[in-house]
């Protein structure tokens, strides 16, 4: 079933800045132009990686399918029904620190934990949320007292309590040391495996998304458009070094022009 | 290190030392400066006579009103300017353009307005407060993370408590430097405005002093002056500590 339809989807940003930022289209007093015509659908319960360079629109799309912004032309529907603004159902986990740094773990937590109305069995599954993602002891610790992949885990924590139907990630695990992201990906694939929501993820690394998804969408150019759409129909756990999805890594980096020592 | 906590102890006493000895080898006399030991005398004095602890309430008694009305008045004004693009665009210039007055320079008006006394004084305090920590508000407001304010959305948080979960807390550690800095100011001013406007407190024993020819009533109450700034501020600072707060120190 279709979760999430994209619709000729393109947005414009008014250019106010003197200095143009980057070579193409954008000339002061114009509009540029970021994303043109996208039309794409993702699949309930799916896990979908969006992956391109910088500036190439990922976020602004992230953020119109989050409703925190409006497309320029064209529309996002999920369930047949447009965005019109940011709702619970569907929950954006951050690029950068998402967490509210004047709550502990544990009341960040309940920001998303507010439909539960029962007060006890609120505080219950809050710590077994945290207690899931390995906060355990750490309820009463302020984000400034935790390291980035604690904090990561809690904003992960407050996303999935609140039951969203879709998690938008944005380059969640992009700020953490290398060992870190290892894990948080291996607890992603659990994620996955334990909710229903539909996820989409932002990864700079193609590895990333290859151990991630079900399907890669690859965004390039400005204005930016779908440059390949990859099925990834392979078991977890996934290993990249072989077989069909080992050739399928050559082919990704050869798209995007690395051809040596990988 | 043993001596971390002496240091402020040994530069004070180097001072103090350096003070005697610059009376002493420049032959400095006692009404144009007095030595330290003068003003420990004349502290002793204002001291036992009742006068230094007479001064020093009229003095705090002031600041605290005026300073207490001005964050009354500044800090629901600069949420409003924060928020609101339309208040910002009307009442910033016109705040822009009287921040840069000196309070001093109103003394002429407050004492024609209110006349000489407590009110007089407790205005110019006022106005030494209100224009700092209504900018400081305003743009605490401006600069909340825009993400904070997207967090706050997507999970729904609406009505009274966007302001008091997010918006509020948010603020609260920009809010408390500008106090703090705030604070100072209006201490600073105070003496200015108790020279002119009234015939009480620091800055008037300052005045009397210089009057009379008291010098050493003069620096006593310069020390004073000094000591209980430092208390003032180091009281504000003790609510960066709150664990709610301190995360902006962190983060910088």
């Amino acid at each position: 079933m279709k979760k999430i339809e994209v619709k000729g989807l393109s947005k414009s940003y008014n250019e106010r800045r003197k200095k143009r930022r980057s070579p193409g289209d954008c000339r002061y007093g114009h509009g540029c132009l970021v994303l043109k015509d996208l039309d794409f659908q993702i699949e309930e319960g799916s896990f979908t990686c969006f992956i391109g360079p910088s500036g190439c629109g990922k976020s602004t799309l992230f953020r119109i399918m989050a409703g925190f912004e409006t497309p320029t032309t064209g529309e996002v529907l999920i369930d047949g029904i447009p965005v019109l603004g940011p709702s619970t159902r569907h929950i954006f986990v951050f690029q950068e620190d998402g967490l509210f740094p004047w709550l502990t773990a544990m009341e960040n937590v309940a920001i998303g934990a507010k439909h539960i109305s029962d007060p006890l069995e609120r505080e219950g599954e809050i710590r077994d949320f945290l207690d899931m993602v390995g906060l355990k002891g750490f309820e009463d610790h302020y984000p400034h007292e935790l390291s980035g992949g604690m904090r990561r885990r809690a904003e992960v924590a407050r996303a999935l309590i609140a039951n969203p139907e879709i998690l938008l990630m944005d380059e969640p695990f992009g700020a953490l040391d290398f060992i870190t992201r290892l894990q948080m990906r291996e607890e992603m694939v659990n994620v996955h495996q334990m909710f229903d929501s539909t996820i989409l993820f932002i990864t700079h690394d193609i590895d990333e998304a290859l151990q991630l998804g079900d399907r890669i969408i690859m965004l390039s150019g400005r204005p930016s458009s779908i440059k390949a759409d990859i099925s990834l129909p392979f078991p977890h756990p996934r290993d990249l070094t072989v077989g069909e999805i080992a050739s399928l890594r050559k082919e990704i980096y050869f798209h995007i022009g690395i051809h040596a020592a990988l | 290190m043993a001596l971390k906590g002496l240091h402020p102890f040994i530069s004070f006493g180097l001072a103090i030392l350096v003070w005697e000895a610059a009376i002493r080898c420049l032959a400095i006399p006692a009404y144009k400066f007095p030595g330290p030991l003068a003003v420990a005398e004349a502290m002793k004095e204002l001291a036992l006579s009742g006068r230094l602890l007479a001064s020093v309430v009229a003095s705090l008694f002031r600041v605290t009103w005026g300073f207490y009305l001005a964050a009354c008045a500044a800090i629901p004004l600069g949420l409003v300017l924060g928020i609101y693009g339309s208040a910002r665009a009307f009442l910033n210039p016109i705040v822009q353009f009287l921040r840069p007055i000196s309070p001093l320079a109103w003394i002429p008006v407050a004492l024609m307005w209110l006349g000489i006394g407590d009110r007089s004084a407790i205005f110019l305090i006022f106005l030494s407060s209100f224009f700092p920590l209504l900018v400081f508000t305003m743009s605490a407001v401006l600069g909340i993370k825009v993400t904070y304010i997207r967090v706050g959305l997507n999970f729904g948080v609406t009505g009274l408590k966007r302001y008091t979960k997010i918006l509020l807390p948010a603020i609260m550690p920009d809010i408390i430097t500008g106090l703090r800095i705030t604070l100072g100011t209006a201490w600073l001013v105070i003496v200015a405005a108790e020279m002119i406007a009234v015939k009480s407190g620091l800055g008037y024993l300052i005045i009397d002093g210089r009057n009379s020819m008291r010098m050493d009533y003069v620096v006593a109450a310069m020390i004073v002056i000094g000591i209980i700034g430092l208390v003032l501020d180091w009281t504000v600072s003790r609510l960066e500590m709150l664990p709610s707060v301190r995360w902006i120190h962190k983060r910088r």
